[in-house]
């Protein structure tokens, strides 16, 4: 396990490459979910009025 | 194609699939980037330091990719006023941008213990940085104007302008002394990759292709109820 967290010495270089990757991902992921969810939340609303 | 010209038919159309190709998309992601970490073998010159390929190619391909689809896109809203034209490249954009980030910055931290250097003003790595920018450019111009028609437009003239810079990056590692390597999957003669270090870099690509197509549905879906609603709002409708 610690072997492979080491990544042959270059620890520092790929598990941030990873991270970013991840974040980036995760971020665009997040926020279209988050604005879908708002928009049909409102659409919901007007509709009752 | 005047089919799917109409958003209700979208919406219709899009809702049911968005599910599976999402979950196809974290299969595929994450998938590949577990065979590239825990089964394909250390490069014989890079070491382990040949792991950060498997975020970066992906990453690069996808941002031109995208680029392409944007500007495909505006010049279907430009030519054909096609109602769905212009917010599928507004959608697009900020994807292209996040996988032109994550492919600058994985570069970049492959660089660094690989040339000795974070960041060289070479051909490939200046004209996918320009690259970037086109994408923040296009972003912003699109939202620059009160009246959003022509905020559309004028980024989709710059999206068309901008098409020029994707041979640049394409044929940049061919066409100037650059640190970058040439390509190695995508060449006349085919892939010149080891196949245990290829298949987890297609598969990661494949994920994120879906990723892109997942995404892509759900902010246009997310774009027509907000024009839905502000036509409920202000329309007087």
């Amino acid at each position: 396990m610690g072997d492979f967290l080491a990544m042959g010495g270059y620890a520092r270089f790929v598990w941030p490459a990873y991270g970013v990757a991840a974040i980036v991902l995760l971020g665009l992921l997040g926020h279209a979910l988050w604005a879908w969810r708002r928009a049909s939340a409102a659409l919901k609303d007007e509709g009752k009025r | 194609m005047q089919r799917f010209a109409n958003p209700n038919k979208f919406m219709k159309l899009s809702g049911p699939p968005l599910p599976w190709i999402g979950g196809a998309a974290a299969l595929f992601i994450l998938g590949g980037l577990g065979l590239a970490l825990f089964a394909a073998p250390p490069d014989y010159q890079q070491g382990e330091a040949v792991k950060i390929m498997y975020v970066h190619v992906p990453a690069a391909w996808l941002a031109s990719l995208v680029y392409a689809v944007v500007a495909g896109a505006s010049a279907v809203g430009l030519i054909w006023r096609h109602p769905l034209a212009h917010i599928a490249a507004e959608s697009a954009a900020p994807l292209g941008a996040g996988f032109t980030l994550i492919c600058l910055v994985s570069g970049s931290l492959w660089g660094e213990p690989m040339w000795g250097t974070w960041w060289v003003w070479d051909a490939r790595l200046t004209s996918v940085l320009v690259l970037f920018f086109l994408y923040l450019g296009f972003i912003a111009l699109s939202r620059a104007f009160d009246d959003r028609t022509r905020g559309s437009r004028a980024a989709a003239v710059l999206a068309l302008v901008g098409v020029i810079n994707l041979p640049i990056i394409k044929f940049s590692v061919d066409w100037w002394n650059t640190l970058h390597q040439p390509a190695s999957v995508f060449r006349i003669g085919g892939p010149t990759i080891a196949a245990p270090l290829l298949w987890p870099l297609l598969v990661t690509a494949v994920g994120f292709l879906l990723f892109f197509v997942a995404l892509l549905l759900l902010r246009m879906r997310t774009a027509l109820a907000e024009a839905k609603l502000r036509a409920l709002r202000f329309g007087g409708g």
